[in-house]
């Protein structure tokens, strides 16, 4: 394929430049941060000691970058080709979310520059092991299938790239990103398993781990849906309805399917009594269980609906949201039993949050404008 | 041989040796605390304060009755902190004490979500920061000394010996004057088991202490995810996709329609 592959359009828009504004801004806080450390910069305590960096950068950023194994495995492993021409930008977006992710992990643990501790001190017990090895090895996966795009447009090191678009190669990463993405995509949720007693009995549940897991392809494949349309958009061709449909009726499957588990499970704990307490938690769960999942649920199963795309914005949207709101749930409810105090990010966490969001689309824009993203014809996908 | 401590709330006066012996055995350096109406101080533990005597007044009316629960670590034997913490920072020793490894730390601060008890504090304002609790002075134990706190109590309200010797003294104490103290001793089932124990004469739950604290060795929640169980899923898995990937792609005339 050539390059008048690629989206000819202007690249510097004034959209553009707020996105490297607020880069700008938000790496020089990191700067800062990394200078004075987390008091200084943060609103952290000993009664919450994760904040918006683990609830949003990492938590629902993995969560969020979920679409590129969910995608990998319907275009590769179950071999639905009409999936195809979207595996290279659902890709490209777990590759920059998880990027996100680590840097955003980096931000946040104490001594950032022991981050390597994990590899050499082993304690396989830990959940918390389990991520931190997980996220590297899959940010790994995740580049080997990227670098080839970039090597295939810098025209350089043609014996790597022609070694990685292998078909066992490119199946062997797939399955592993898929592995590895399971492992964690849960752990996630696995994190909090030790903490029966501060978590509200509404989240907290014995299999969270897998609610997490299926929640996250929920968010994952909502997100490949937003990004499709945009980027239909953006190229200015036709939205491939096709495309379209199959992801709505993915989302809503997989809604269903965790819908289904977790009322199983709040059900057989005798924990229905929770939801119509009109308490604050039970609001809190109302709106993540009812709107976001099963109100989308239901409109995104709809014909018509999976035919507007308006629409399926607003459904895909709140999905997205319902998976960020039960992430700071459960990062924050636990947190609000673990002594009196109240958080609310300070700025340099917000200013660093928005930073890695806005670093994250301009990558995304420059490299959909200049590399092979879109627009790939599906035999030749890799 | 473990080494356990018996707090019997029922004797302390309140005095706070034991927060300043702690101190100067630890060498935390003095904080700035404020009036806030309450006796007890400073008002949390910290990075700076390993122990700490709560005052509680449950009197009726006007009638006081102050009650003086000393706060630390409880050196769990099964710690949830330790099952936690990704690069094992946390140990427990054998003769008791858990303790911390600041060489290995990363700061990722799962051990402080991780605690039943909400023990390890963080030094928030360092470039270097630590994770912080009480040690069981686990330096003086290793000498043969007691911890610094017991040391330092004038009223005894801490019997420091070998588990089983602690345990066995609690028990005698509760059984001698049935009437003075509740028939509860905290720590001996809570978390699983703790190296230091509580006895009272009014219920726990109205002194503070964690009542919801399940039963069970913390650890052990977490074993549905622990390596060794998500290995066998993953292999479970990567059967599965190699079969799917398999029968899906067999010929590439197969199109794939959607299912
Ligand atoms: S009380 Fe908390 S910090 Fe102390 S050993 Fe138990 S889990 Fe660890
Ligand atoms: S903060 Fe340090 S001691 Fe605590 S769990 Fe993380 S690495 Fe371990």
């Amino acid at each position: 394929m050539d390059n008048s592959m690629v989206i000819k359009q202007k690249f510097f828009t004034p959209r553009t430049y707020i996105l490297l504004i607020l880069g700008i801004i938000g790496i020089l806080t990191m700067i800062y941060r990394l200078a004075v450390g987390l008091g200084p910069t943060t609103n952290l305590s000993d009664t919450h000691p994760w904040g918006l960096w683990i609830a949003f950068d990492v938590m629902t950023g993995v969560a969020l970058a979920a679409g590129g194994f969910t995608v990998t495995f319907a275009a590769y492993i179950a071999n639905w080709k009409k999936y195809k021409p979207i595996a290279r930008a659902a890709t490209l977006t777990a590759f920059l979310g998880y990027l996100l992710v680590v840097i955003g992990l980096f931000m946040d643990i104490g001594k950032p520059f022991a981050f390597w501790h994990p590899f050499f001190l082993w304690n396989p017990h830990s959940v918390m092991f389990e991520i931190i090895i997980c996220v590297t090895l899959y940010t790994t996966v995740l580049t080997l299938e990227f670098l080839p795009w970039l090597l295939e447009r810098l025209n350089v090191l043609t014996g790597i790239r022609d070694f990685l678009e292998q078909k066992t190669v490119v199946f062997f990463l797939v399955i592993l990103g898929i592995m590895l993405s399971y492992g964690h995509q849960s752990s996630l949720g696995g994190l909090f398993l030790i903490d029966p007693d501060k978590l509200h009995p509404l989240w907290y549940s014995h299999i969270m781990h897998h609610l997490f897991f299926l929640s996250a392809i929920c968010a994952g494949i909502s997100m490949v849906s937003i990004e499709t349309i945009i980027s239909a958009n953006l190229r200015k061709v036709e939205y491939e309805f096709e495309v379209l449909q199959g992801l709505a009726r993915g989302a809503a499957i997989a809604l269903l399917v965790y819908f289904v588990i977790r009322f199983l499970d709040i059900g057989i704990h005798g924990k229905l009594h929770f939801i119509f307490q009109w308490s604050k938690y039970s609001i809190l769960f109302l709106i993540e269980m009812g709107l976001c999942v099963l109100v989308s649920m239901i409109f995104l199963s709809c014909r018509t609906i999976q035919r507007s795309v308006p629409s399926l914005l607003v459904f895909h949207s709140l999905v997205i949201f319902g998976v960020i709101l039960n992430r700071f749930d459960v990062v924050f409810l636990t947190e609000s039993n673990m002594g009196r105090g109240f958080y609310f990010p300070s700025w340099q966490e917000i200013a660093i949050t928005l930073g890695l969001i806005s670093i994250g689309l301009f990558l995304y824009k420059l490299i959909v404008t200049y590399l092979p993203i879109f627009d790939v014809p599906s035999d030749q996908v890799a | 041989m473990a080494k356990a401590v018996l707090v019997d709330i029922t004797r302390c006066i309140g005095c706070r040796s034991c927060q300043v012996a702690c101190k100067e055995w630890h060498n935390l350096p003095a904080t700035h605390t404020i009036m806030t109406g309450e006796y007890t101080n400073p008002q949390n533990l910290s990075a700076e304060c390993y122990t700490l005597i709560d005052f509680l007044d449950q009197g009726k009316g006007n009638v006081p009755a102050w009650y003086f629960v000393k706060h630390q670590c409880l050196h769990c034997k099964d710690p949830a902190c330790v099952s936690a913490c990704p690069v094992g920072a946390l140990q427990k020793m054998k003769d008791g004490p858990v303790v911390y490894d600041q060489w290995r730390c990363i700061g990722c601060r799962y051990c402080m979500v991780a605690c039943p008890f909400h023990i390890p504090k963080y030094e928030w304002d360092t470039t270097n920061p630590w994770i912080q609790k009480c040690d069981f002075c686990a330096d003086r134990i290793e000498m043969g000394l007691k911890p610094m706190c017991v040391t330092a109590c004038p009223r005894d309200v801490m019997y420091f010996d070998d588990y089983e010797k602690v345990v066995a003294e609690a028990k005698k104490r509760i059984n001698k004057e049935p009437g003075k103290y509740v028939n509860h001793i905290y720590g001996l089932d809570e978390a699983g088991g703790t190296s230091w124990i509580y006895i009272s004469d009014v219920p726990f739950e109205k002194l503070g202490f964690n009542e919801k604290v399940i039963k069970k060795p913390y650890p052990s929640f977490t074993w549905k995810n622990d390596l060794s169980t998500v290995l066998w899923e993953e292999v479970g898995l990567l059967a599965i996709l190699a079969g799917i990937a398999y029968f899906r792609n067999r010929t590439s005339s197969k199109e794939g329609k959607n299912g």
